[in-house]
């Protein structure tokens, strides 16, 4: 009997033996080695690193292993580990502008300094399954020399001419926020937003985004710019007196650009949408701008009338783990609170009847 | 990657105990004030009591004896596991008896012994702002305590009366702390509210997922909100516990088959074993015995 789930702790501790026997699966099929995982699903760690914000291939291909391939799950492991990491600092800001750029593409020119860069992309690939990949080999790759043309970033080239408004007016000195160490207190600084954003739930942002597109917040976006590639991240060592290069990390940058705003003293110019994730993420960092772009409708004076242009709507639920969470905990028993609507919907129908009754008596 | 990862006692590093420390002597300062805290990702999901493990957490030494209920039950699934849990990365002693616990962690119940001084009842919170379900924003309903202007809940509760004839709120009744705040007593049923109001104990309360803490110092006047002419009732049952023969205390329904065959049990099965065992003795409470 579920009663009282008598023998808890057995029914636990033989549920998760049983998880890890479906995990392994067949025996007969070679178990997956978390190398294999790094290289052939490297999409999948991309997220797993970037909604989990830790930036560890190995660890992200642990947690898609330890999750059976599940997403969210995988996330909230690498978030769950995450949370337990002596914090030392914070690197300086990175510069997507010197980046080692694989992939660099701009729909609003033609052409411009540092080409177009279509690099390892789906777009134009025709979605037809393939059988060969299945265990097929691929030809190694043609390289040749990198081109030592410099790649400028297009809202840095808008900027120079005036038609892009500024990066903002934070003072440089400011302490950036960190949602991870603060509890987030509405209305939010556009710093704690991004970083909402940047670890919030790819789907729940795909969809906000499409959803300005649609006329829900409309804000007439074109990409300026979606560059992806390694970065240097740095860190000022007090000590020495000046930066370290800690390493490299692949991000994926989108500028949205978007539509103008002027007033009495600020000339028209185009406005900006920003998204930055770890890894190669690209949907993820369009609908990120997108958003990023709708949430500013309060400091341009727009109306705020769609989903996602409200802040609390948006930021407080865009993160699956605490969605997932909240969800899945409904399957928790809620036995005693249904008792309390139990006996209250009793006695309602009691009285309801006895008045039928009288009425019928009347 | 490590091989074995390394856990401070009771899982949180110092820090982090330190910050939730904090918010919880702010919040016993400002009874029913919901402070805001950095919440941390726990090694269980969001909405499986986050907040009040990192409470127990916060709050846990060495020599504490700690008991956790689910539902007033100390063998439910989540109870289960939130106890081995702590008893993994803290290694306390753990009861399921309620006058043994030092801090006894619950989801929505509170014992029906009354506890004594020294203990402390951690609950986990859902959605701690009771306000949350007339008013979704954070925004207005910090600025709705802040001037102390609760019309809307009563409002609410009017509603409630002008429509089934009474206040049609079983669970998660709204309660007015020290004659200021009003707070969310967690989704216990309303049942348990009358024994918040001057309990011996210190009441802590933490939501995780929504990052706030909130307290009722021992000694606190906690009322249930009702008007002159509807005042506040806890729920009554008919019938005694079926097990251990117990009145004035909540029960389960268990369903025993599917033609309406129903029998009620006591909640708080710690409360029910030692009853049982004092020689207590309900309608099917032999056929307990015999097994």
């Amino acid at each position: 009997m579920y009663v009282a789930v008598k023998g808890g702790e057995a029914a636990i501790a033989n549920a998760h033996a049983l998880l890890a026997d479906r995990r392994r699966g067949d025996r007969s099929v070679p178990a997956l080695r978390l190398d294999q995982i790094v290289e052939q699903l490297g999409l999948a760690v991309d997220r797993a690193m970037g909604e989990g914000s830790l930036y560890d291939k190995e660890l992200a291909a642990l947690a898609l292993l330890q999750a059976r391939g599940d997403l969210i799950e995988a996330i909230f492991l690498v978030r769950a580990y995450r949370t337990t990491l002596p914090r030392f600092g914070y690197s300086n800001p990175i510069d997507t502008g010197s980046m080692l750029i694989e992939r660099r593409i701009s729909a609003t020119f033609k052409d411009l300094p540092g080409g177009q860069l279509l690099g390892p992309t789906f777009d134009y690939t025709h979605r037809l399954l393939d059988p060969a990949i299945a265990g097929g080999e691929v030809p190694a790759p043609i390289t040749r020399e990198a081109d030592v043309e410099q790649a400028p970033r297009v809202t840095d080239m808008l900027g120079r001419q005036g038609l892009m408004e500024p990066d903002g007016d934070t003072d440089p000195d400011r302490e950036v926020g960190d949602l991870t160490r603060e509890p987030l207190d509405f209305p939010l600084d556009r710093d704690l937003r991004l970083q909402a954003l940047a670890r919030g739930d790819e789907g729940f942002l795909l969809a906000l985004g499409y959803s300005t597109q649609r006329g829900y917040g409309r804000s007439h976006p074109f990409v300026g710019e979606i560059r992806i590639g390694e970065v240097e991240v740095e860190f000022d060592v007090p000590e020495l007196g000046f930066a370290v290069s800690l390493g490299r990390v692949r991000v994926t940058e989108c500028q949205m650009v978007n539509q103008f705003k002027g007033s009495a003293k600020v000339p028209p110019q185009f406005t900006r949408g920003y998204g930055l994730v770890f890894g190669q993420a690209e949907r993820k960092a369009m609908a990120m701008s997108l958003v990023d772009r709708a949430l500013r409708a309060r400091e341009f004076g727009e109306d705020v009338v769609a989903p996602a242009q409200d802040e609390e709507f948006v930021i407080s639920h865009s993160d699956n783990v605490q969605a997932t969470g909240f969800v899945e905990h409904l399957k928790l028993p809620h036995y005693v609170d249904f008792q309390a609507e139990l006996d209250l919907i009793r006695r309602m129908r009691a009285e309801h009847d006895a008045a039928d009754m009288k009425e019928a008596a009347e | 990657m490590t091989t074995t990862a390394q856990y401070n006692f009771a899982y949180l590093d110092e820090q982090t105990k330190r910050m939730i420390r904090r918010a919880i002597l702010k919040a016993i300062a400002i009874p029913g004030y919901q402070v805001p805290f950095s919440s941390r990702e726990m090694p269980m999901p969001y909405g499986w009591g986050t907040g009040g493990v990192q409470v127990t957490a916060s709050i846990i030494g060495p020599n504490d004896v700690l008991k956790v209920i689910d539902q007033g039950a100390d063998d439910t699934t989540n109870a289960v596991s939130i106890r081995a849990f702590f008893a993994k990365v803290a290694r306390v002693a753990t009861t399921t008896h309620t006058s043994d616990a030092t801090i006894i962690q619950t989801r929505h119940r509170i014992p029906e012994k009354p506890l004594g001084q020294g203990q402390i009842l951690v609950y986990q919170v859902p959605i701690p702002e009771p306000l949350r379900f007339l008013e979704p924003r954070e925004t207005e309903t910090r600025k709705m305590h802040a001037l102390e202007e609760y019309g809307l809940m009563h409002v609410k509760l009017y509603e409630d009366i002008a429509r089934h004839g009474r206040i049609a709120t079983t669970y998660a009744y709204p309660v007015k702390v020290e004659g200021r705040y009003v707070m969310d007593p967690s989704p216990t049923p309303k049942f348990d509210n009358p024994k918040m109001h001057m309990s011996a104990a210190l009441q802590l309360f933490g939501a995780g997922r929504e990052h706030r803490i909130y307290a009722v110092p021992p000694y606190t006047e906690v009322v249930s909100l009702d008007f002159e002419d509807h005042p506040f009732t806890i729920q009554h049952f008919e019938d005694p516990c079926a097990l251990c023969g117990a009145e004035q205390v909540y029960l389960d329904e268990v369903i025993l088959d599917d033609r309406g065959g129903h029998m009620y049990v006591c909640s708080d099965t710690d409360n029910c074993e030692e009853r049982r065992a004092a020689g207590h003795v309900g309608t099917l409470g032999m056929q307990e015995a015999a097994e």
